[in-house]
């Protein structure tokens, strides 16, 4: 069996992290999970990192070479938008019995549901995905795969990220190491030009991408791959001959960006799509690592009379927003503040933030928001549901944006609450999804139910409610 | 007697299950002040919580061991306690409900002597804990057979063994998973209707049906089955199961306790209906209540009304088994045909009077293949992909309900249920009618013709 371990060190190893580069070497090998806590542990496991980052991929079969837990309990889950291939949604599992483990039939098996799925469903390729029980029964999904390859003619590609060998983030990791070693590089494009970019670690969550893939196109900027969401497998493989790359999710690949900037000589820089000023700077980059690349320079022009263009446009709109949000409390509960912009941009029209968790926040970023904050006691690591709770219950907090594991504490605490994590159902990237998370902002607040979920039952504080019912 | 097909493909496409622990938390769900914990990696739990909030849109305790690959090597053991202590001093739970993985199951420890052995090393610790264990790996059944070992342990571990003095008005209600909330609650009036005094084992009406505490967070459940209840079963005068996978546990109320049993393989038609209410007056010695009488009528009228809908129709269920006799039942009963039916297991003896032939032993990819030319796909929302593709109506039953709100207040058993369930299927149908068109009624359609009658493709 080939082991992960030399792969999982060498993932902790990335220089590209910020975090990593504060440490000292003993820290840095270490890694960046902390050790769980039995009974007290929140998240997924690697294999549902990796395969959160490889499933948006849309015209590949996932197959999940495991017992049925893995992907009968997970498949169908998130809501990356395909503009084409459905595949992706299609779930496949080896779904193995307990015949299967004893007598040692997973490889055997494996073999024909690759088998089948070629010829069941006529995949770009096939990925494989190792989990617990196959890593150690010890099935060697390498050699199943490069076998079922040579077969099949299809690429079939291994992922070996078993949930036991560490955290989500991960198997992000070891996802985008996967396709390094056997995706990106492996198809040549005929059509490689000066303006071709890659952009890694973005998700198409809700279609979001398609609310900044225009602003490219208007450019003349054309995405080789974007890389998972509504990615088709032939646009990975040939990734490699991008001229500049933008790494949204850095927490997610930066390894696949260092590394392709090593292999290949794509620089990269890490930036956002959420909030104006961050998606403005972002094409600004991007305008200019495709100079320094070749192409014209132009370009650069023809971009900040965009940017100028849709910020007035933006600004605009979200002026509107400012009589019915200024001075409401927002609450950031998202374990780490992922865009800094679109805190300014609440900021701008009057909202204020009252609260944020910091836990996968640099120390730098901690400054930043010591000075947004009035109250630095409200910066906290994670608060524990029950703390949450009574923080909402008091009523000190209008809205709280967060993902769907403290949905419910809000909920329940009375509390207008809006997803701003992978669950989410709008799409906020880009000028417009700035808007649109504002407008879902207002929406949450105002809501004419609250006060009917808020107020007690009328026989439980108005005696007078007799004399109403006699004079109705 | 129907064919009951094995599963022969080695890619499952588009799974039907959910898992055995999964199922098996669910249960542990039912009883008020309860945290399951899986014995797994992390990642095991994660994805069954997703998937139960999901349905149930309620926040649900539920934990891990967290086993990492060093502990998987080594065992699990120390996990387990770490686990169990953590869980004790963080949210002091009524009862721990532990549910093994196929990861440890496949490294296979002796869980019950570990736990017996954490339980007398820290028995000052944990007292006032019952800490149940549930062996459930996910590589055998779903969510029926983990349900069943979840009660049948709870029972085994919790109730007072030994004959009891009975109190003659009390009754034990074992459901099965299938039963809704509003399933539950039912239940429960009808039975206290009698005079009786139910309790219903597990309860998940008590503890997720939306309701919370107004001032505070309970890390654990909140509502349900409580342990007191469950150590005293025992004193009831009968039990009633309801589901061919609740007559374990039956049976084994009945041998610890000496409780006899009456199962029930469905509570949903007018005959089970009819023999449950039967049993429920003969018992108390009370006649039926007026309320319930005409419930009984506006079933009656409802079957009238109704049937014109059903008749001739295929329906085309993928369901766990006795979700599946069931629902099966039901159409069969209005005058549809069961065109497919896909199980999640072959072992449930209950398959075998599913009224249809054969039953399939697989997953929605297997549905979707058997289901062209139904009228109505039943299953849950994983059927969706199947149906949009198929251009074939989707009722949503059973587990992940995750795209349409209130699956857990719908009624589907007794006379209302029933009833409701006769309402919600006509209003698809009716929802989806095909208006007649010249081709569709055209009496040489489809007839087979010599080739050199039938008009050219061209001259269309």
């Amino acid at each position: 069996m080939h082991s992960p371990t030399a792969k999982i060190q060498d993932v902790f190893d990335e220089p590209a992290c910020e975090i990593n580069r504060a440490k000292d070497d003993k820290a840095r090998k270490k890694g960046c999970s902390k050790p769980l806590t039995p009974g007290a542990a929140a998240g997924g496991c690697a294999f549902d990192g990796a395969k959160i980052v490889l499933q948006p991929i849309t015209d590949v079969a996932h197959l999940v070479h495991a017992p049925l837990a893995c992907e009968g309990n997970s498949w169908d889950n998130r809501g990356a938008a395909s503009s084409g291939p459905t595949l992706w949604r299609r779930s496949f599992t080896t779904d193995l019995t307990e015949f299967d483990v004893v007598m040692g039939q997973g490889e055997r098996k494996l073999f024909r549901a690759i088998r089948e799925i070629k010829e069941g469903h006529a995949p770009s390729a096939i990925f494989v995905y190792s989990t617990c029980v196959t890593a150690l029964i010890g099935d060697d999904i390498e050699v199943v795969c490069k076998r079922a390859a040579e077969k099949s003619g299809l690429p079939v590609v291994p992922i070996n990220a078993p949930g036991f060998v560490g955290s989500k983030n991960l198997g992000n990791k070891l996802a985008g190491e996967a396709l390094l070693d056997h995706v990106i590089g492996t198809v040549e494009p005929d059509d490689a030009g000066p303006y071709d970019i890659n952009i890694l670690g973005e998700f198409n969550l809700s279609g979001e991408f398609w609310l900044v893939k225009p602003l490219l196109d208007r450019l003349g900027i054309r995405v080789r791959a974007c890389i998972p969401g509504d990615a088709r497998y032939v646009d990975i493989a040939s990734a490699h001959r991008a001229r500049a790359a933008m790494l949204v999710c850095s927490t997610a690949l930066i390894n696949l960006a260092r590394k392709m900037e090593e292999r290949w000589g794509i620089p990269f820089f890490e930036g956002s799509f959420y909030g104006i000023s961050d998606t403005s700077e972002a094409l600004r980059q991007i305008a200019k690592l495709v100079v320094a690349k070749g192409a014209n320079p132009d370009i650069i022009k023809r971009t900040e009379a965009l940017i100028a263009e849709e910020e007035a446009i933006a600004w605009k709109r979200l002026a509107a927003f400012r009589p019915r949000l200024e001075g409401k409390r927002v609450l950031l509960n998202t374990g780490g503040v992922k865009s800094w912009s679109i805190v300014h941009a609440l900021m701008e029209i009057g909202v204020e933030i009252v609260g944020t968790s910091v836990k996968k926040t640099t120390v730098e970023d901690k400054e930043r928001i010591k000075q947004i904050l009035k109250d630095e006691s409200h910066m906290f690591e994670s608060m524990a549901p029950r703390e949450l709770y009574d923080m909402l219950s008091e009523q000190k907090v209008d809205i709280m944006l967060s993902g769907g594991r403290t949905q419910f504490i809000a909920l329940k605490a009375k509390t207008p609450w809006l997803d701003i994590n992978q669950e989410r159902q709008h799409p906020y990237a880009g000028y417009a999804g700035m808007v649109e998370l504002v407008r879902q902002i207002d929406l949450a607040i105002h809501n004419p139910m609250w006060w009917q979920v808020r107020e007690p039952a009328p026989w439980e504080y108005q005696p007078t409610v007799k004399e109403e019912l006699s004079c109705a | 007697m129907n064919r009951i097909l094995p599963q022969i493909k080695s890619a499952a496409v588009n799974p039907l299950k959910s898992s055995q622990p999964l199922g098996a938390a669910l249960a542990f769900l039912g009883v008020s002040g309860a945290i399951p914990l899986f014995h797994g990696s992390q990642g095991c739990t994660s994805f069954a919580l997703v998937l139960l909030v999901r349905h149930f849109k309620e926040a649900v305790p539920l934990q891990t061991t967290a086993m990492d690959d060093v502990a998987t090597i080594l065992g699990g053991i120390d996990h387990l306690e770490e686990a169990i202590l953590n869980l004790k001093t963080r949210t002091n739970p009524k009862l721990i409900g532990v549910c093994t993985t196929a990861l440890v199951e496949t490294r296979g420890e002796d869980f019950a002597k570990d736990l017996s052995n954490i339980k007398m090393k820290r028995a000052n610790e944990l007292s006032g804990t019952e800490i149940v264990l549930a062996t459930t790996p996910d590589f055998e059944g779903a969510i029926e057979e983990g349900w069943t070992k979840a009660v049948t342990a709870m029972i085994e571990r919790i109730t007072r063994h030994g004959e009891q003095a009975r109190q003659s008005k009390k009754i034990v209600i074992l459901p099965g998973w299938n039963l809704t909330v509003a399933d539950i609650e039912h239940l429960r009036e009808t039975v206290e209707s009698f005079g009786l005094k139910p309790v219903i084992l597990p309860d998940l009406s008590g503890s997720l049906d939306g309701t919370v505490p107004d001032d505070r967070w309970v890390p654990t459940t909140y509502g349900g089955t409580t342990v007191k209840d469950i150590q005293e079963l025992g004193t009831a005068v009968q039990c009633i199961a309801i589901g061919e996978h609740m007559r374990r546990p039956a049976e084994v109320l009945q041998r610890l306790a000496g409780v006899p049993y009456a199962l029930f393989q469905t509570l949903t038609g007018l005959r089970g209906a009819d023999r449950f209410i039967s049993l429920l007056s003969a018992i108390s010695g009370a006649p039926v209540p007026a309320k319930i009488r005409r419930r009984r009528a506006q079933l009656q009228d409802a079957l009238l009304d109704g049937h014109f809908h059903f008749s001739g129709k295929k329906i085309a269920i993928a369901a766990e088994p006795d979700q599946l006799y069931q629902l099966a039942t039901f159409f069969t009963g209005m005058g549809a045909e069961i065109s497919a039916a896909v199980t999640t297991t072959g072992t449930s003896k209950i398959l075998e009077k599913v009224p249809a032939d054969p039953v399939q032993v697989g997953d929605l990819g297997d549905l979707e293949g058997l289901a062209a030319g139904a009228d109505l796909l039943v299953t849950h929302s994983h059927g969706r992909q199947a149906a949009e593709r198929l251009g074939i109506p989707l009722m949503r039953v059973g587990f992940p309900i995750f795209d349409r709100l209130g699956s857990q207040h719908k009624l589907t058993i007794l006379y209302q249920g029933t009833r409701d369930l006769i309402f919600d299927v006509t209003n698809i149908f009716q929802a989806d009618q095909h208006a007649p068109t010249p081709q569709s009624l055209d009496p040489f359609r489809n007839r087979e013709m010599p080739d050199e009658r039938r008009p050219s493709p061209i001259a269309r």
